[in-house]
């Protein structure tokens, strides 16, 4: 099959007809609407068996919902599902289960509190017993478990909690007990965004696995590189509307960016001219202790940040990038060893708030769990980390309030209906955008940026490059993690790599390339 | 800091163009009924108009639209409502607080030592009871502040103290006029005036002064979390407390406030409950703070915090409030009362709860 472009509104049913053998799923002329708005128009999607089939598009062109179709959460749609030829409509999400879609949750969907085994089998336990077949069969379900972990390379202990193993093994405790089910369809939602690099390739691993069963593998993902990692085809939405379907080899980059934005990004990274100056950020020796035990997870890390520079920190997952930021921010109280100075003034570590006085702003990696307060309008949360200037004498100011919230809504151009409308109804990028609004309007001195850009759609990540970039000219000195290898390379002036909560490397933007950032991430001397 | 407002400033002010296309979250398509029960107030005053609706129609001969009925109604409600006022403030920070019942029985067997036994005037006695309630509710506050201690628990410790507390202030005994001389034999005393002063009704006979002190209450909450900056806090605490924590708001303090409010408000509710029973007992609120958690939920307020309202609080005081009244002017008897109330509380947050 060949491209099958955006020749606009036939091209969906093109890509149906041109598909001859019987797909694992076959969706075709699906159209959903949420209370009259469409965010579904005639779309057609297909999957074979033994390939991964990469479903892209901007956020919100309508990828979650076609596979809460296909995963039977939506049951209200037009159109038709076909699983192996044979037309379906589930009912529920455990009717789609049971004939063998799993979904892969960007959030885990396993009980922590629980062991392993009881994750794997919870709703499906193995039972034993003579009349009702009402007891537990333990140890075939240990069994059973060890036989499914075993062919997925999951060395672990199935009897201990969930809670004790790392993103990456729930991770593949969740396609066991996909396994586990009888799954040959996997829906994965951005598997990645949580994962370090070499935990990645693990999974890669074990989806090349599931492929090689026959399963079929739908992948959501916003990372240009794993898609042409991965992808046998690609598929993108747009607004709701099929744009095309291809095999990865047919399409080339530059022509996945034009059908996911409809636009030619002509540069990724916007151009910076820097002009350094004094130095904003200055730490010295800091170290920052395991909370309540003995262990270290950042040690003795220098560094400086110049107004107008973006120094990039990076590292893989448990390199303590972000328990630095956390670190310097006072998130962990006050800490014993090491100095920060800001603007050449000695800064007491001691809170969050403290902090936030001081000059230092901190948006987080996670927006939804300690970013924004998503019950909360967006004017409020643009103000909760300035609220004493909105409320000089307790009494909040409600108009100018608005007016602020109204300044950066235009400015960053935070797509909302009203200033006040809950931030939770926000898409990705959007309330990226407010949670970035929060900060710059405390003013501070020194931006600490952990992941800016994490699952926020591609042409808000650009939005948000500029605004970085329109920062820097400004004066402001920004500290940024990013496991994101080109927009480190894009725009850190200069890059600090980690490892184990030490510093490995630093390197000046000339002289950094993917490779010697890596090589450092994994080394534990200095290189 | 000065030199980045004035250019940052400018670069906020630049506008990049037009304002962004402003995306209709709301079809037109949607029913209007829908829409309308999406909005919170809509949901809460919905269950009162019900209860209004059954007792208009279930009037016991016309006992319900006698301006009595609603004057008594918000009489009796008004000790529940003031506790619920403390209650909505705590829940609202993401936390519960059991202790309000005891720390009600604890004040109004304080007040009335003082006033009746004692003889303290007014101007005294009232502020120490005011006192006593909030260093109680700040107990609470400062074992979930300061020990993150679950609000449960820490507040289930307070009440059972508190409890304890009253009984031995009171020696077990009923506060009243009747003071037992060692002899053996009973002394009575006068009442003092503080007693009849707010067991009163006023412009003429039509309003119950602790009806009034209910609404001042309310208005005063009312005021500190829609207008000043300690509400904001409030609701980004239970809105989501790691991120107001990460966004400088002093949470320790919120937290610390919203129980040290709340026992200020049992205190205030202990007074009204001794001058109403004209005597303190010991026993005094036992199983309030229930009510109270009925009133703040049946206004929709959410027990998962950061959501809701004091005139939800409001709205939820007088549904529970007619539902009793209704019930008891028809002479419903106590096991049914209750087990209607019951069915009610849940069928109303049950119908607050639909929603797409």
């Amino acid at each position: 099959m060949g491209v099958s472009s955006a020749g606009e509104a036939n091209s969906s049913h093109a890509a149906a007809r041109i598909e001859p053998d019987p797909a694992l799923l076959a969706m075709t002329g699906i159209s959903k609407s949420f209370s009259g708005v469409p965010v579904l128009r005639d779309v057609c999607f297909d999957l074979r068996p033994g390939e991964v089939h990469v479903l892209a598009g901007e956020n919100g062109a309508g990828k979650s919902t076609l596979m809460k179709i296909a995963a039977g959460v939506h049951t209200d749609y037009e159109g038709q599902i076909a699983l192996l030829g044979l037309p379906v409509r589930f009912t529920s999400p455990q009717d789609a289960a049971s004939r063998g879609i799993s979904v892969i949750h960007q959030e885990m969907s396993l009980i922590d509190s629980m062991s392993v085994v009881d994750n794997i089998f919870l709703g499906r336990e193995v039972t034993r017993g003579a009349t009702a077949r009402q007891w537990t069969d333990r140890s075939a379900q240990l069994r059973k478990a060890r036989e499914f972990c075993e062919q997925l390379d999951l060395d672990i202990d199935l009897s201990r909690l969930v809670e004790d193993y790392s993103l990456s093994v729930k991770n593949r405790i969740e396609i066991a007990k996909a396994l586990a089910f009888n799954a040959r369809i996997f829906i994965m939602d951005e598997p990645t965004s949580a994962l370090s690099g070499p935990e990645v390739e693990k999974l890669f691993a074990l989806v090349a696995q599931l492929k090689a069963r026959g399963c079929g593998i739908i992948y959501i993902t916003h990372r240009m590189e794993e898609i042409y990692r991965i992808a046998d085809r690609i598929t993108v939405l747009r607004d709701g509307r099929h744009v095309g379907t291809a095999r990865a080899a047919d399409l080339p980059e530059a022509q996945l960016i034009r059908w996911m934005i409809g636009r030619e990004l002509s540069r990724q990274f916007p151009v910076r001219r820097t002009a350094v100056g004094a130095v904003r950020l200055e730490v010295d020796g800091l170290s920052v202790p395991k909370p309540g035990g003995s262990s270290w997870l950042v040690r003795k890390v220098s560094l400086s940040v110049q107004a107008g520079e973006i120094v990039g920190l990076a590292g893989l997952q448990g390199s303590g990038n972000s328990e630095l930021l956390w670190g310097i921010f006072g998130a962990y109280g006050k800490l014993q060893q090491g100095k920060v100075a800001i603007d050449g003034r000695p800064f007491d570590i001691h809170s969050p708030r403290r902090s936030v006085q001081q000059g230092l702003a901190y948006l987080t990696s996670d927006r939804k769990g300690t970013g924004l307060i998503l019950g909360l309008g967006v004017a409020q949360n643009i103000t909760l980390a300035s609220l004493e200037a909105v409320s000089p004498s307790l009494w909040m100011r409600r108009s100018m309030e608005w007016q602020i919230a109204d300044r950066h809504v235009r400015a960053l151009g935070i797509r909302a209906a009203d200033v006040r409308q809950e931030v939770a109804t926000l898409s990705g990028g959007n309330q990226q955008k407010v949670a970035l609004a929060k900060w710059i309007e405390t003013r501070p001195r020194v931006l600490l940026l952990d992941e800016p850009t994490r699952g926020v759609d591609v042409g808000s990540k650009h939005e948000i490059y500029e605004l970085m970039t329109r920062w820097t000219r400004d004066g402001f000195a920004i500290l940024m993690i990013t496991s994101e290898m080109p927009e480190l390379l894009g725009l850190a002036d200069r890059i600090v790599v980690m490892h184990r909560g030490r510093v490995t490397a630093r390197l000046d933007h000339a002289e950094a390339t993917q490779e010697r950032i890596l090589k450092a991430a994994m080394a534990d001397e200095l290189v | 800091m000065n030199e980045i407002p004035a250019t940052e400033r400018e670069i906020l002010l630049d506008a990049r163009g037009p304002r962004p296309a402003i995306e209709a979250p709301v079809s037109r398509e949607k029913s209007v009924l829908r829409a309308a029960f999406e909005r919170p107030w809509v949901r809460a005053v919905a269950p009162l108009c019900f209860v209004l609706i059954i007792g208009a129609v279930f009037n016991a001969q016309g006992t319900f639209f006698k301006w009595g009925t609603h004057r008594d109604m918000l009489r009796q409600v008004s000790v529940y409502g003031i506790l619920a006022c403390g209650m909505t403030l705590v829940i609202i920070t993401g936390g519960i607080d059991l202790a309000v019942g005891s720390i009600l029985g604890v004040c109004a067997v304080i007040f009335s030592i003082l006033s009746i036994h004692l003889g303290w005037s007014a101007w005294t006695a009232v502020p120490l009871v005011i006192l006593a309630g909030t260093t109680c509710g700040l107990l609470s506050g400062g074992m979930v502040a300061r020990f993150r201690m679950q609000p449960f628990i820490a507040t289930l410790a307070v009440m059972v103290f508190a409890r304890g507390l009253a009984k031995w202030v009171s020696g077990g005994q009923k506060i009243s006029s009747a003071v037992l001389n060692p002899d053996g034999s009973y002394k009575y005393v006068d009442l003092p005036r503080i007693f009849s002063a707010l067991d009163h009704k006023i412009l003429g006979e039509n309003i119950a002064v602790v009806t009034l002190i209910f609404l001042a209450c309310i208005g005063v909450c009312r005021v500190l979390l829609a207008r000043l900056r300690w509400g904001r806090y409030f609701y980004a605490t239970g809105g989501n407390e790691e991120a107001a924590r990460l966004s400088g708001i002093p949470i320790q303090g919120v937290k610390l406030l919203a129980y040290g409010m709340s026992g200020l408000l049992s205190a205030v509710a202990g007074i009204c409950q001794a001058v109403q029973e004209q005597q303190g007992d010991p026993e005094a609120g036992s199983t309030y703070e229930l009510s109270a958690i009925a009133i703040v939920v049946m206004g929709g307020t959410s027990l998962n915090g950061g959501r809701g309202g004091m005139l939800f609080t409001l709205v939820g005081a007088m549904t529970i409030g007619y539902l009793e009244k209704i019930l008891s002017i028809n002479a419903v008897g106590e096991a049914s009362r209750l087990m209607l109330t019951g069915s009610i509380i849940v069928a109303a947050v049950l119908f607050q709860r639909v929603r797409k």
